[in-house]
């Protein structure tokens, strides 16, 4: 039974990614799971998974590192001739989820006079719509406290922008594509998530437009393990909480996975994933969840009337989920000592909307908290369970 | 979480001032002698149990003093019909609306004053503590509900054969009931309340609460209460049974247009539970939320069951609360769940008496000086419900769920039972042959044929106690009961675990003795013995006349033919009614001429001219021509060849098979006239033991603990069964560790049909253990 009190107040803190605290870095039981925002649930996400696609096609750029005279020599020949094997710009990673877009774009800052003037009018409009504007038409986001600046890629300095939309409003997108004639500018547009498969064909009759699609597990690990490597902004990607269930003197720290094999990574999208990572390309997935994200958004929509992520998590974060769920205490009158549960734990989420009274006289707040709570806890448990069995010799469950 | 049943206070409440009517002496019977009361109260349900005992009639044999002038020289034995006491259990089980009415007619019943504390368990036994101190005046003593849930299953597992069961909503039959296992432990008891708790249970004593999640059916009733505006559990779970949850669920294929093939998740997996209803212009329908709700809870708690399951190394995982209780469709996603997250290595079980457990429990806290471990229980038919389904208009038999007693009682046996050592793998041994749960055609013919031969009973019934003037109205109530019996085994052939001949004919047994006919064929069998003993002498005479390759065929033929006479089967007892003289030649001449039906008689031949058995073991059947004109003689060669031999004959009467009661006076009579009988009883060769079981069938996994410790000392190397009941209805299939022989008239046209002879075809099925058989085979054909 998981703790009534819950990270809540911790949910809406940004950033890409959740390491937890564990101690030792060996082994799934204790060390590290690492939970990312598959991107459904819509808030701050990392993916730069796609993305990184065109970083894997065209290996061997560490632009960024330093050393003697000499080596900088190597590495700006070594550089030269990545520039000619490069893709064109823009570059572009998009990730299709259930029920987000999410898109990484690279704004170079490092354009010559030279390349100003070859680069075509559509190009340009392209990064001005997209660097100038941090909102694009109804729905779609530009996440700007999360832009990567002044990064190196492929040999090129930039600005790594972090854009999002929901998937309703993929046709749209591709729709937008057609008429900017997207086409015309011989890009690779690689895609991933399942939508890079549902809208494959959409994508090549509607825009003509060919797109590199690639498994999202393998990109989900390439992502992390680059972000974490580039760090954010010149702090640490990733980060935990330390002492979690306790209100008074939890903090979020950062950390970096220096050493983070074999990981247990808990993906939480509209469903859940969650891969047993062994190496950068060896990894499986144990099992998942249909009680995502999605899960959460669509039960508070249907509970609340509300209409978006944000709206959800900002009446979870007023809620108190007490009143909603049944706990321990408000059975056994205390602690049930018999098996060691705290009176606070949770003992059946809704379980107080049994009662018509109850039902009667219940705010939104607390329920979309009691959402939020009965999903995070869900996610915890059986996460926590996946990093025990993973620790046992045998198989286990991975449907 | 721990608490079962545990649910909404406040459907009890507005029931309670309802004026109830009810027939409580039907329902709280033998309160006279009741003590020991335990008490388990649900969120919607109650559960009371109590100990009583029973005064019933049993007949008894008594052997006439041949020595004294006043024994009426015609008659071997007397018989008496004498009152004898019994241990029961009884279980009840009723809405909470109903607790006071019932407290009232308890106290008004209540004659033992022994009685001071009742135990109380469930979450409601606080809310109700007030209540029945007043009424009753006993002291409620709270037990821990998880300790009472365990030993409630571990008793019931251990008790009640066909407890558990697998549910495949689209099989053929629904259930398919478990043997059990003769270690029960460990296994992994998943109680899904309001909340789940997943406990490992290792031994009696010895349970963990491994984990749990607030995920359940309180989330299900208070989630669903909320999004469909339905108040009833009920009423949600028939909602969700109507639902399509892909219009409210994300599925795989709505993300990737089709499966996520590299992953191996198909199209229809669910992605993400609610995931379409995350917008705010479509509207869903209430049974679409409620399905989608059901199958989140279950896959939810399927997935945690099976993460506990494996990394405790659990195969054995019992579901029950009230999230399962009896309701096909929970029961249907729980397994579907299991089943997808264990790839089927690991299978969902249910119990039949679920709701039982907390009160089952409960009560043994309270009667743990008596120890009731420590004796074996029966589970009385006559007196229990059995297994309702609760979805409704499925049935027309089916009672409406509210307003209802079930009840549950268990005799408690003479004798603790356990395993024939000698069954080769006790754990996946089945007594029956066939299980008429699931062969319909089959179940459509044993139920008619019951019924048909339902109108003799009543007869022989009546005419068993010509003295007692009232005996043809308890006849009529017999009637009455098991024909209701059959009828709810028509619709629920499932109601006491797997429908089988053995439980049709188990069922008659319990309806006769509750209504005090204990033995309606004791002045047949009386009547028999006296003709059959005459003809013994002549009979051995002219055995003894032939050659020992003629003796040993002529053995056999005799005990065939006295397998003949058998009152359970129509076709004989309407030969037997109507021709008086119908006798031992008459029988042999029905007799199929060999090669009979099933025929290895040539392998037994040559193995009598081998070494001798050192000790068989004889599981005899019919009283009359049957013991003692084919079987004695037949025991006798074996005794002569030095072969030593142990007759199990049932403790208690059932038709007109010998009772080791009556066997003992017989073969006392018998060793009179024959010095071989006499000298093997002397010298302890012959030895007369009794199965444990009242039953015309045989059920190997459940015999007298005596008799099972004289197998093993004497160092049995045969078994021989004998007759329909025992050798064709169960334990056709049965292997055994040593040589075994089974012999059986097949004296039913359907049967034979089935089995592809004709009436009387003979069974004649000789076998050696599996490791033997491959160098020395006997191989039978497969019926």
């Amino acid at each position: 039974m998981d703790k009534a009190k819950s990270m809540v107040d911790k949910t809406g803190a940004s950033g890409p990614f959740h390491v937890s605290n564990g101690q030792s870095q060996r082994g799934f039981h204790g060390p590290v799971v690492v939970v990312t925002n598959g991107g459904s649930s819509g808030g701050p996400n990392s993916s730069g998974g796609a993305f990184d696609g065109v970083h894997h096609l065209h290996r061997g750029d560490d632009a960024e590192c330093n050393g003697s005279p000499a080596k900088r020599c190597r590495i700006r020949r070594r550089t030269e001739s990545v520039r000619r094997n490069r893709p064109p710009f823009p570059w572009f990673g998009m990730d299709i989820g259930g029920t987000l877009v999410k898109l990484v774009y690279f704004e170079p800052v490092d354009i010559t006079a030279e390349e100003e003037q070859e680069e075509v009018e559509n190009l340009k409009s392209i990064r001005r719509y997209l660097t100038s504007n941090v909102a694009y038409g109804k729905t779609g986001v530009r996440d700007v406290h999360l832009e990567l600046r002044n990064m190196t890629m492929c040999g090129r300095t930039g600005n790594l922008h972090f854009i999002r939309f929901p998937t309703q409003a993929m046709p749209r997108f591709i729709q937008m594509g057609r008429d900017k004639n997207f086409s015309s500018l011989h890009t690779t547009l690689c895609a991933t998530g399942g939508g890079a498969y549902k809208f494959e064909n959409d994508f090549r009759t509607m825009a003509d437009l060919e797109l590199l699609k690639l498994d999202e597990l393998d990109c989900l690990i390439r992502g992390l393990l680059f972000v974490d490597r580039m760090g954010f902004n010149g702090l640490p990607e990733g980060y935990y909480f330390q002492n979690p269930s306790d209100t008074q003197s939890c903090v979020k720290k950062p950390c970096s996975l220096d050493n983070p094999f074999p990981m247990l990574l808990v993906n939480i999208g509209s469903g859940v994933s969650i891969l047993a990572v062994y190496s950068e390309d060896n990894y499986k997935r144990v099992t998942g969840t249909s009680l995502g994200g999605g899960t959460f958004l669509g039960l508070c929509c249907l509970l609340t009337g509300c209409e978006t992520f944000e709206e959800a998590l900002e009446m979870a974060s007023k809620g108190d989920s007490t009143n909603v769920d049944k706990l321990v205490k408000d059975i056994y009158g205390g602690d049930y000592e018999r098996f060691g549960l705290q009176g606070s734990a949770v003992a059946s989420s809704f379980g107080h909307m049994m009662s018509k009274d109850k039902r009667d006289s219940i705010s939104k707040e607390d329920l979309a908290r009691a959402t939020l709570v009965t999903i995070t806890n869900n996610i915890g448990s059986i996460a926590r369970m996946c990093a025990v069995n993973e620790d046992q010799p045998g198989p286990f469950c991975a449907p | 979480m721990a608490e079962c049943g545990r649910v909404d206070s406040s459907t009890s409440s507005h029931t309670m001032d309802k004026s109830i009517t009810l027939p409580p002496d039907e329902i709280f019977r033998n309160l006279e002698n009741a003590k020991r009361f335990a008490i388990d109260i649900g969120g919607s349900l109650t559960k009371l149990a109590y100990y009583s005992t029973v005064q019933h009639k049993v007949a008894k044999v008594r052997s006439f003093d041949h020595s004294t002038k006043e024994a009426p020289s015609d008659k071997l034995y007397e018989i008496s019909v004498q009152e004898e006491v019994t241990a029961r259990l009884h279980f009840i089980k009723f809405e909470n609306a109903y607790i006071e009415t019932c407290l009232d007619f308890i106290k008004d019943h209540l004659v033992n004053t022994e009685t001071k504390v009742i135990k109380a368990t469930g979450g409601g036994a606080h809310k109700f503590k007030e209540l029945i101190e007043r009424k009753l005046g006993l002291k409620v003593d709270k037990e821990d509900e998880m300790t009472c849930l365990i030993k409630g299953c571990n008793f019931v597992l251990r008790n009640i054969p066909h407890e558990a069961f697998v549910y495949a909503k689209h099989a053929d039959s629904e259930f398919r009931f478990q043997t059990t296992h003769p270690d029960i432990f460990p296994y992994l008891l998943v109680n899904i309340g309001s909340g789940v708790s997943i406990v490992k249970v290792e031994s009696e004593d010895k349970f963990e609460r491994i984990g749990g999640s607030s995920i359940g059916g309180g989330t299900f009733w208070g989630l669903g209460a909320l999004l469909t505006k339905t108040k009833r559990f009920d009423e949600l779970l028939q909602l969700a049974s109507k639902g399509q949850h892909t219009s409210v669920d994300m599925l795989v294929k709505d993300i990737y247009g089709g499966s996520y093939g590299s992953l191996g998740l198909t199209g229809d997996l669910i992605a993400s539970s609610f995931g379409k209803s995350a917008t705010a212009d479509k509207e869903f329908s209430k049974e679409d939320m409620a399905k989608s709700l059901l199958h989140m809870i279950s896959n939810d708690i399927g997935q945690l069951a099976c993460l506990y399951a494996k990394l405790h190394n659990l195969s054995r995982v019992y579901f029950g609360g009230f999230f399962i209780r009896g309701h096909p469709v929970t029961m249907h996603t729980i397994t579907y769940s299991i089943n997808f997250f264990t790839k089927g290595e690991v299978q969902a079980l249910f119990l039949r008496h679920e709701g039982y457990l907390g009160a089952i429990g409960a009560f043994l806290k309270g009667a743990e000086e008596d120890n009731p471990n420590q004796y074996s229980w029966g589970e009385n038919y006559a007196g229990s419900s059995g297994l309702m389904s609760v979805s409704p208009d499925m049935y027309p038999m089916q009672r409406a769920r509210s307003g209802t007693f079930d009840m549950l009682e268990m005799d408690r046996l003479e004798r603790q039972l356990v395993n024939l050592p000698l069954l080769q793998d006790p754990s996946s041994y089945i007594p029956d042959t066939v299980d008429l749960t699931e062969d319909a055609q089959a179940r459509e013919y044993w139920l008619y044929c019951f019924e048909e031969a339902l109108d003799g009973v009543v007869k022989r019934a009546v005419a068993s106690q010509p003295d007692l003037p009232e005996a043809a109205e308890r006849a009529e109530k017999f009637r009455q009961k098991y024909r209701h019996k059959l009828q709810t085994l028509r619709y629920q052939p499932f109601a006491y675990g797997s429908l089988t001949v053995r439980s049709l004919l188990d069922t008659r047994e319990h309806c006769l003795n509750e209504f005090n006919f204990p033995d309606p064929y004791s002045k047949v069998k009386q009547r028999e013995n006296d003709m059959a003993l005459k003809y013994y002498q002549k009979a051995v005479n002219s055995l003894e006349k032939l050659s020992w390759e003629e003796r040993q065929f002529a053995l056999v033929r005799g005990v065939l033919a006295g397998n003949v006479f058998d009152w359970g089967a129509k076709a004989v007892s309407d030969v037997l009614e109507s021709d008086p003289e119908f006798g031992f030649e008459e029988a042999k001449k029905q007799l199929e001429e060999r090669p009979w039906l099933i025929d290895s008689y040539d392998q037994w031949l040559e193995r009598l001219k081998g070494p001798p058995h050192r000790c068989a073991l004889f599981f005899v059947d019919n009283s009359g021509m049957d013991i003692i004109l084919g079987v004695m003689p037949f025991v006798r060669e074996l005794l002569s060849r030095g072969t030593e031999v142990v007759l199990a004959s049932n403790s208690g009467p059932a038709l007109n098979d010998v009772t080791n009661g009556e066997l003992q006076i017989l073969t006392e009579r018998i060793a009179a006239m024959d010095p071989v009988i006499q000298a093997g009883l002397k010298e302890d060769r012959l030895t007369l033991v009794q199965s444990g079981s009242s039953s015309p069938c045989l059920d190997l996994s459940r015999l007298d603990k005596v008799l099972a410790m004289v197998v093993r000392e004497r160092k049995t190397d045969l078994v021989i069964i004998e007759g329909m009941g025992r050798a064709i209805h169960t334990n056709y299939y049965a292997m055994l560790r040593c040589e075994s022989l089974k012999m059986a008239v097949i004296k039913n046209s359907w049967l034979a049909d089935r089995l592809g002879g004709k009436l009387f075809s003979v069974v004649f099925k000789y076998e050696l253990p599996a490791a033997k058989a491959d160098q020395d085979s006997a191989v039978l054909p497969p019926v």
